[in-house]
């Protein structure tokens, strides 16, 4: 890491920006209808039945929470997809590590580059729910930054697991087993402290809870102490899957 | 290493589990020359290539790459390097020059010479009126040819090229040739590894042969035929039993000889009395290649 030279990332983001010219009608149409239907489906749906949660109309709980569906959305999938085709199909990690580039500036790079898009997807189910009774705050221009944050571990988690299996068909384990519980056990479509207590011990380990419980402080202007736990849990859980996927990344690709 | 070497590798070893794909190779190779790297698939070309670059480890042994060791500032020496790897790995639904502009950014080309750096690679591969084409929409041989100007793009000291002209027709192959000559003469230091004969004796100044992850002889193509396989050599054609008595006749008299398919080479007759050869049969007369090199030295052939 001590090697790890930051002029290597604008040649990994001319990559991934060559790439977005081309898809990003595709690329954005996904990730902003998705969290949008869940925004829609659950919180007017199930909202004609829930009143209010926490003194807030229940829309306004799942559309904060939809920030999170859209940051886990736009960064794990990039993570596990585009690094595994890269890598295995198209060969292009290998000619890119025969130019000045390490493993690790790849990684970080793309993930970087992932990150700050998400942080633009992910604000866009926030700005929707304005209309719906979210009242504007200052605090809500830290939602994007707390976007960024979240999405570049969970765009490491993504390329982790896509050095993890051998075929891209072994992604749907991972999928059902780790994302779905990702989201479900986060509180986003309703609260963790309906849930038996030790969901909410084992919420702390997941970055999507942390996230969602930051977006809700910063939307309802809520910031306290207790959001510093919520950042630095992030950033921990950031680091940890930054090392652990150029690791092993390292391992497939030098041999 | 001599000051004027480009590469030197010195007792380089490589293995995966008890495979060992690369065995114990030492290699100098001066700078401003072309050297051939000669042997059938699986001899270790490319697992000595991915040494170059650092991109796979030495068991043991050093790789210097302009004086730099690749173990310990491979980022140095693959700034020095030009790579065409010998599976495409370009971004197939990208253009031409977006696939340039990649490589000049990843290449540390200086942001105001990368125009011209991509306009020039353009020239090198031909490819100027193709530029906005995706590759995906290019026929092999124009992907091998950007592969090529992309190799160059960052004006390498020492380029590496793997299996150039793999898997494509003879005119296109020629087209390739045409353009790594070029670029020779302009004074890069070029490794080159190929199975094809051909390819090795046009371009290369200087021969390797290696298999089974060893060089086992080296030298100009001239001197290594002289030295292994003398001058000339005839070819009869004929049934196998006849074959036989050929190689038997040809071993009475002191020369060495080759069987290949439905063939016989017999080498190094440029001293044999004529009608002898002519007692044995109506053969073709011609000079000897690296292929009689090599299967003298290896007992195998290149296509294996």
């Amino acid at each position: 890491m001590a090697d790890f030279d930051f002029r290597s990332l604008p040649a990994i983001w001319t990559r991934e920006l060559i790439i977005f010219k081309r898809y990003w009608p595709g690329t954005t149409f996904t990730a902003i209808l998705e969290p949008l239907i869940f925004l829609f489906a659950i919180g007017l749906g199930v909202g004609a039945f829930v009143d209010e949660i926490d003194g807030m109309r229940y829309v306004v709980f799942v559309g904060t929470g939809a920030v999170a569906t859209a940051v886990l959305f736009s960064s794990v999938f990039p993570g596990m997809y585009n690094t595994f085709i890269a890598r295995v199909f198209q060969k292009v990690y290998d000619g890119i590590l025969s130019t000045p580039t390490t493993t690790a500036e790849l990684m970080v790079g793309e993930a970087t580059w992932v990150a700050a898009r998400t942080a633009v997807y992910g604000s866009v189910p926030m700005v929707v729910t304005i209309p719906f009774g979210l009242t504007p705050r200052w605090g809500m221009l830290l939602v994007p930054l707390i976007c960024f944050v979240s999405a570049l571990g969970l765009t490491f988690l993504g390329q982790y697991i896509s050095g993890v299996v051998k075929v891209i068909d072994s992604f749907s384990y991972f999928q059902s087993a780790l994302l779905t519980p990702l989201l479900f056990v986060s509180g986003t479509y309703f609260p963790i402290s309906g849930l038996p207590e030790w969901f909410g011990t084992v919420s702390n380990a997941n970055p999507v809870y942390h996230c969602i419980e930051l977006v809700r402080d910063a939307c309802f202007g809520t910031l306290s102490w207790s959001s510093w736990w919520h950042a630095a849990a992030l950033v921990v859980f950031a680091a940890i899957t930054g090392t652990l996927s150029v690791r092993i990344m390292t391992r497939r690709l030098i041999t | 290493m001599t000051s004027s070497s480009a590469l030197a590798i010195t007792g380089a070893t490589k293995r995966f589990g008890d495979f060992v794909a690369v065995d114990d190779l030492s290699l100098d190779v001066r700078s401003g020359t072309c050297l051939g790297l000669l042997g059938p698939n699986g001899a270790g070309k490319t697992t000595l290539m991915r040494m170059i670059t650092g991109q796979t480890g030495l068991t043991s042994g050093t790789v210097s790459v302009l004086g730099h060791d690749v173990a310990r500032e491979s980022r140095a020496a693959r700034s020095l390097l030009g790579v065409c790897p010998q599976q495409d790995n370009m971004d197939d639904q990208q253009t031409a020059r977006e696939n340039l502009a990649l490589w000049a950014a990843l290449c540390r080309v200086p942001r105001s010479e990368r125009r011209q750096a991509i306009t020039r690679a353009l020239e090198t591969a031909q490819l100027t009126d193709r530029a906005n084409e995706r590759v995906t929409n290019l026929s092999g041989g124009m992907r091998r040819r950007l592969l090529l100007g992309r190799a160059f793009i960052n004006s390498p000291r020492l380029v590496l090229l793997d299996e150039p002209t793999v898997g494509l027709d003879p005119q296109v192959r020629s087209d390739l040739w045409l353009i790594i000559d070029s670029m020779r003469r302009s004074g890069v230091t070029v490794v080159m590894s190929t199975h094809y004969i051909e390819e090795a004796e046009r371009l290369a100044d200087d021969i390797a042969i290696m298999n089974r992850g060893r060089i086992i002889a080296r030298g100009t193509p001239q001197a290594l035929r002289e030295r292994h396989a003398g001058l000339e050599a005839v070819e009869y054609f004929g049934p196998q039993d006849a074959l036989d008595e050929i190689a038997a006749k040809a071993s009475g008299a002191g020369l060495t000889s080759r069987r290949a398919g439905l063939s016989i080479s017999v080498l190094g007759v440029e001293k044999t009395d004529p009608t002898v050869l002519e007692s044995w049969g109506r053969h073709v007369r011609r000079p000897t290649n690296l292929e009689d090199v090599f299967v003298l030295l290896t007992g195998e052939s290149l296509d294996g």
